[in-house]
């Protein structure tokens, strides 16, 4: 029957995929008999870069290892650097870290519905998913100053307070989320096509999940009943009440489920920390020089649990910083959920371990052609000219957005 | 099982571990080097002792030696790092494969980085370095030096 197989090669650039990685496909007809990928085409050797830079400097730099989980990154290291010294940061800071951490779920989640979405062909949900995901970014841009990567840590605490009145605006933001989140859920539930097109689709069973060490979402929907925050707290999770949502769907359809559950218990979270929040400093004194010794530290991050290593010499830069992010345990499993599948579930599968890529725009510089001179638009301007823009083109949002703003 | 419960156990069955195992904090156990008996150790403790959840492989040039760290956890949050070493001017280790399935991205990481050979490794792609990388440049070790910006490396302005 060999010779009747065909192998397709996808990316390493291909449209299904949202980054770079090569994948093979052998088919029988439309039937996926082997799956293969071929990973490391992002591999930019921060590990290495981290060796040999500061402490201070890695922290940004491990933040930059992914736009959308950059909180996680920075948080999972630091935990480390001070674990190894010796410090222990203030109560407000911990909480500070898990509010960023939880408005950060709230984001990926968002985008991963919405990515999601797209790749059955549910537009409308894209759309709306991601006009909604805008109120959250919107609030990470008031309290740290940019939409993804938050340099909100350092060692020995935070670098930003939250003031009350922003407190107040997040609150409303949580209302309006959740808000949206039930509607989610309802369609979720209730929506045939969605639910039939979803169900079925790269089943993943407990026992393989287990065996290939899926995490996360992932995980939680085979019935893996693992969650970093519940099982090794960071932060200020262990004074914090939240359930980990768990599902026996065992399919893409489950995942979607468990992410929805998720950004419910996300709101739960945020509301309990920001009225348990104490008052108090922000940081403690953190030395330059971090004393030889090693650590590890977990983060439950959107997509799953991060693990970082530190390895420290007695020096001002680390010996060894080992990173293990999420999505590396999660595409192993892919092979897994493909067997047997079809090809056109491909794309849906891939992005149901929520592969993550980065995005962020803060402010935009023009250049006109052949001119010298640069016109620099805020963040806001460029919001008001791309409403204008579309605008011109007969396309009016205005009715949405204040529908949306009487919402927050 | 706390984590004295799993210091105990080790301790008791492997006496001479007493003086190589460390925990710094709660949730945490380190085991320092113990290369000879590493592999007794290393069932025992993701067998009866169940950490069954291999979180990866750390790979670590030290000079004479590449030191491997395996950490791994029990699914209630205890974390145990355990290390095994060999010499850098030849180094090989067996798989893990046939215990933990998804070991095998982390070993290759260990193959391309590090340089290091890895017994019983399955066949499969290499990862992460790209197909045309040089023979014999493993960036991780620490002797290893960042080859010159070429001409087209350069930035146009």
């Amino acid at each position: 029957m060999n010779k009747h197989k065909v192998v397709i090669p996808i990316g390493p650039q291909h449209p299904a995929l949202k980054e770079p990685e090569s994948f093979s496909v052998t088919l029988s007809g439309e039937k996926i008999m082997a799956f293969s990928a071929r990973l490391g085409y992002n591999h930019r050797g921060i590990e290495k870069a981290c060796e040999e830079r500061t402490y201070l400097q890695d922290i940004y730099l491990t933040e930059r290892i992914c736009g959308i989980c950059s909180h996680t990154h920075s948080t999972a290291f630091v935990q480390a650097v001070e674990e190894i010294a010796g410090i222990v940061i203030p109560q407000r800071a911990s909480y500070i870290r898990t509010i960023i951490g939880e408005l950060e779920r709230i984001h990926s989640h968002l985008l991963w519905l919405g990515v999601a979405a797209h790749e059955v062909g549910f537009d409308t949900l894209l759309m709306y998913t991601w006009r909604d995901r805008e109120i959250v970014m919107d609030i990470l841009a008031q309290v740290t100053g940019n939409r993804v990567n938050y340099g909100c840590n350092t060692i020995g605490g935070v670098r930003r307070d939250i003031d009350p009145s922003q407190i107040k605006d997040m609150l409303k933001a949580i209302d309006a989320l959740e808000d949206r989140t039930k509607y989610y859920i309802d369609i979720a539930t209730k929506e045939t096509t969605l639910i039939e097109r979803l169900s079925g689709v790269g089943k993943l069973s407990k026992k393989d999940a287990v065996t290939l060490g899926a995490v996360g979402p992932t995980g939680r929907a085979s019935a893996v009943d693992r969650d970093v925050r519940r099982d090794d707290p960071y932060a200020a999770y262990d004074k914090l009440k939240f359930k980990v949502v768990t599902d026996d769907h065992c399919d893409v359809y489950g995942r979607a489920l468990v992410r929805v559950g998720e950004l419910m218990e996300s709101y739960k979270i945020l509301r309990q920390a920001l009225k348990d929040m104490p008052e108090g400093p922000l940081t403690v004194k953190a030395p330059r020089k971090i004393p030889a010794g090693e650590a590890t530290s977990r983060y439950e991050a959107p997509r799953g649990e991060c693990f970082h290593y530190v390895k420290s010499n007695g020096t001002d830069k680390p010996e060894r910083v080992k990173v293990r992010a999420p999505t590396l345990a999660n595409v192993q499993t892919v092979a897994k959920m493909l067997e047997d599948g079809q090809l056109a579930d491909l794309p849906i599968v891939i992005a149901a371990i929520d592969p993550c890529f980065s995005c962020t725009d803060r402010i935009t510089l023009i250049k006109r052609d052949g001119s010298r001179s640069a016109k620099r638009m805020t963040w806001d301007e460029l919001h008001t000219y791309s409403i204008d823009w579309y605008r011109k083109k007969g396309l009016n949002f205005a009715g949405l957005n204040e529908k949306l703003k009487k919402r927050i | 099982m706390t984590q004295e419960d799993v210091l105990q156990n080790l301790v008791k069955k492997f006496p001479f571990l007493d003086g190589k195992i460390r925990a710094p904090r709660a949730r945490r156990i380190f085991v320092d080097d113990i290369t000879a008996s590493f592999d007794e150790v290393f069932d025992y403790a993701t067998g009866d002792l169940e950490f069954s959840i291999l979180l990866t492989i750390t790979g670590m040039d030290e000079g004479e030696k590449i030191t491997i760290a395996y950490h791994v956890a029990r699914i209630d949050g205890n974390i145990l790092t355990i290390k095994k070493s060999t010499p850098k001017n030849d180094p090989v280790i067996k798989t893990i494969t046939p215990k933990f399935f998804g070991a095998d991205i982390y070993e290759r990481e260990l193959v391309d980085l590090l340089g290091v050979r890895v017994e019983g490794l399955p066949d499969g792609n290499r990862y992460p370095l790209p197909d045309d990388w040089p023979k014999g440049e493993f960036p991780l070790r620490k002797d290893w030096k960042k080859p010159a910006k070429s001409e087209e490396g350069k930035p146009n302005e």
